[in-house]
């Protein structure tokens, strides 16, 4: 006996190629944008010489955490990686990663203040980002080519998807932590809804925001890795071209690059939001 | 002149708030409603006033609607029924930005556990409601700053919240309702977080800055010697129920009924009155760290006590009767440990005195009033609380 099969994945696939069809001329449009941009951003860091950049970088991650460890840290760690001859590839992820994160916070901060702010809001996105977050990775690389096209527009596409969810979660969960009696404060001093966002409820859950960006920057840099099957360039490139050719050493320099660069940023990141606990907890 | 004119206002929170006050209009009691209706009655039939320039103190035990009635003034809570009239405005009837625009012009309002912005400096803080109003940055500075000179906190303007003690949290708490000019001032167990000494001191100077600003204050308390001290008038509520309205003297002399005879009276003291009104400052402690038997010996007989606390990491630790420290001086211990009883009872500042009675019959030692941070901060004794109960009695 033959059992009915229901045909989810060719919905799924109509839908898609329903959007594709008459959707695809704006999203290629864009993606002709954003590819631009990162040309753009990564001919920058490429333009001085390599060590003026590590020097840069290197006290801009010390003036942000105010730590000389994570200064010197950064120092050694990107030296290392010029000097295995991954400095192009790692600028490109970075640009890669700097321009999924930004669209990623654009997009989720805003999703995040709705969720709390609004319980409608709340139950249609809850699942939504349950899903988003259970799916596996390279599910999202796959719609990616139509719309956007082989390469890093396609990438960063993918990339945004899949690290968005953190940012969204945890804005949301730290507004919604913001204290009941600061909330009252707020109503009875006579404040509007945007006063009250922003002057209280989007400073107290700073803190927890951050977390949420940095989650957000790890996700990014794991699926910008992932992202190499579809023609992103970087370390991840570096990484897939070494699977494929089965040269061990080179995919294991690229995978050391890839760990500098997100303790680089987790370090860096985590500092900044630390700073801003000290200020916010109370007795 | 009646400044607030509250007419008959029903609070019901659940499901079916209008069926649930036809109810109770008929007769039904509050256990029949929840049970029958899942709504729970927060406030019902209320009606009092406030005159311009008084303090009226609303007083009831924890559950009894206070805080409800008081959120209902400037609807942080809508009430489900009833008038309430400010200036002769119902404010019931306000939309949202009206509201607004109301309660920028007209109330403020003081927290129980102060509800100060962390993330701004008490100056922001102060300024926080002048920033609501749109003041020029100059203006807005030079108004806080005069609301933190009279609560006495010149020199602190930059700290944050989190840097000052709980009474000088208050006092910003106070100065930011003070520097808003609103003629209403509405305050929620204001001083309730704070230790004795300092209510008390609290209390005090809220009493002389009203002779100044002449506010009109609706302030909440379940402390009947803080309503008794401050209030002009008192709001005594039961069960959500307003019992009793009038001056302290009229209350203490004429009650309305059972339960404010009884509130007030000596035959349930011992419900009303906490370890923390009949406790006394502990004479002298011993520090785990640095007093051995010897010394901890010698403090007892110093201060004419059979036995002593020992603090251990500013926590209590245990007891050490004057016995045991003998003892362990005979077998020549260097420290207490030993000695130091660790399994001890302890109460906190609002346990009730029937609740201690039984523990210092049953006890070798006296009762230790600790807090949320288990420091002991004053003893119970026998006298201390026999001293508390007769002198409630006599009043």
């Amino acid at each position: 006996m033959e059992m009915y099969r229901i045909p989810v994945g060719r919905v799924v696939e109509t839908i898609i190629n329903f959007l594709v069809e008459n959707f695809a001329f704006a999203t290629r449009g864009f993606a002709a944008l954003t590819s631009t941009g990162i040309e753009w951003i990564v001919s920058a860091l490429m333009y001085p010489p390599p060590i003026v950049v590590i020097l840069i970088f290197t006290g801009l991650a010390w003036f942000l955490s105010k730590s000389w460890k994570i200064g010197l840290f950064t120092l050694l760690g990107l030296l290392l990686i010029w000097n295995m001859q991954l400095w192009g590839p790692t600028m490109s992820t970075l640009a890669l990663i700097l321009v999924s994160t930004l669209i990623a916070v654009g997009i989720g901060i805003p999703i995040g203040i709705a969720a709390a702010l609004s319980d409608i809001a709340y139950k249609i996105i809850t699942p939504i980002l349950d899903v988003m977050q259970t799916m596996p990775a390279f599910v999202y690389l796959i719609p990616a080519i139509p719309f956007f096209g082989l390469g890093a527009v396609g990438a960063i596409f993918s990339t945004v998807v899949f690290s968005v969810p953190p940012c969204i979660r945890l804005t949301c969960l730290g507004i919604k932590q913001v204290p009941k009696e600061l909330i009252e404060a707020a109503d009875a001093f006579g404040s509007s809804k945007w006063q009250k966002l922003f002057k209280v409820q989007l400073p107290i859950a700073k803190t927890t925001i951050l977390a949420g960006i940095n989650q957000t920057i790890m996700l990014a840099l794991s699926m910008v890795v992932i992202a190499a099957m579809i023609g992103a360039r970087g370390l991840g490139g570096e990484v897939w071209r070494a699977i494929q050719r089965l040269e061990m050493g080179r995919g294991f320099e690229a995978g050391i690059g890839i760990v500098i660069v997100a303790i680089i940023l987790d370090r860096v990141m985590q500092a900044y939001g630390g700073k801003g606990q000290q200020q916010t907890q109370q007795e | 002149m009646e400044k607030i004119v509250v007419e008959d206002v029903y609070k019901v929170f659940g499901p079916s708030p209008k069926q649930a006050i036809e109810m109770l209009k008929k007769g039904h009691s509050k256990a029949e409603i929840l049970e029958k209706t899942k709504n729970t009655v927060g406030v019902a039939e209320a009606s009092f006033s406030v005159k311009e320039g008084e303090i009226l103190v609303v007083m009831g035990l924890s559950g009894s609607g206070k805080s409800t009635l008081v959120r209902c003034l400037n609807r942080l809570i809508d009430p489900t029924a009833g008038k309430i009239l400010v200036d002769g405005i119902d404010i019931t009837g306000l939309d949202a930005e009206k509201l607004r625009r109301f309660r920028l012009d007209h109330l403020s309002m003081v927290f129980q556990n102060f509800a100060l912005f962390p993330h701004r400096t008490v100056m922001d803080n102060v300024a926080y409601g002048l920033e609501i109003k749109q003041v020029a940055v100059a203006k807005r500075r030079e108004r806080a700053m005069e609301a933190i000179v009279q609560v006495g906190l010149k020199g602190n303007e930059d700290s944050y919240p989190s840097q000052l003690s709980g009474g000088m949290q208050q006092r910003v708490g106070l100065a930011r309702a003070l520097a808003l000019d609103a003629d209403i001032m509405l305050m929620d167990e204001a001083f309730s977080a704070l230790d004795p000494l300092i209510r008390s001191d609290m209390q005090d100077e809220l009493l002389q800055l009203q002779e100044k600003v002449q506010k009109t204050i609706v302030f909440i308390s379940h402390d009947l010697d803080e309503a008794l001290k401050i209030g002009d008038r008192i709001v005594l509520m039961k069960d959500g129920y307003i019992v009793q309205t009038g001056t302290a003297e009229e209350i203490l002399t004429n009650p309305a009924n059972e339960y404010v005879a009884k509130f007030v009276q000596d035959v349930d003291m011992a419900k009303v009155i906490t370890a923390e009104s009949v406790m006394l400052k502990p004479k002298e402690m011993a520090y785990y760290e640095t007093d051995g038997p010897k010394s901890a010996l010698r403090k007892m007989k110093h201060s004419h006590i059979s036995g002593i606390f020992v603090r251990k990491d500013k926590k209590l630790m245990g007891y050490v009767s004057a016995d045991d420290a003998a003892e362990a001086i005979k077998r020549g211990d260097n420290t207490l440990e030993k000695v130091v009883k660790t399994d001890i009872e302890t109460v906190n500042f609002d346990t009730p005195a029937v609740e201690i009675i039984p523990l210092l019959a049953r006890l070798p030692y006296p009762i230790p009033v600790v807090d949320e941070g288990n420091r002991l901060r004053g003893v119970v004794i026998k006298g201390s609380l026999l001293a508390g109960l007769a002198e409630r009695g006599t009043e």
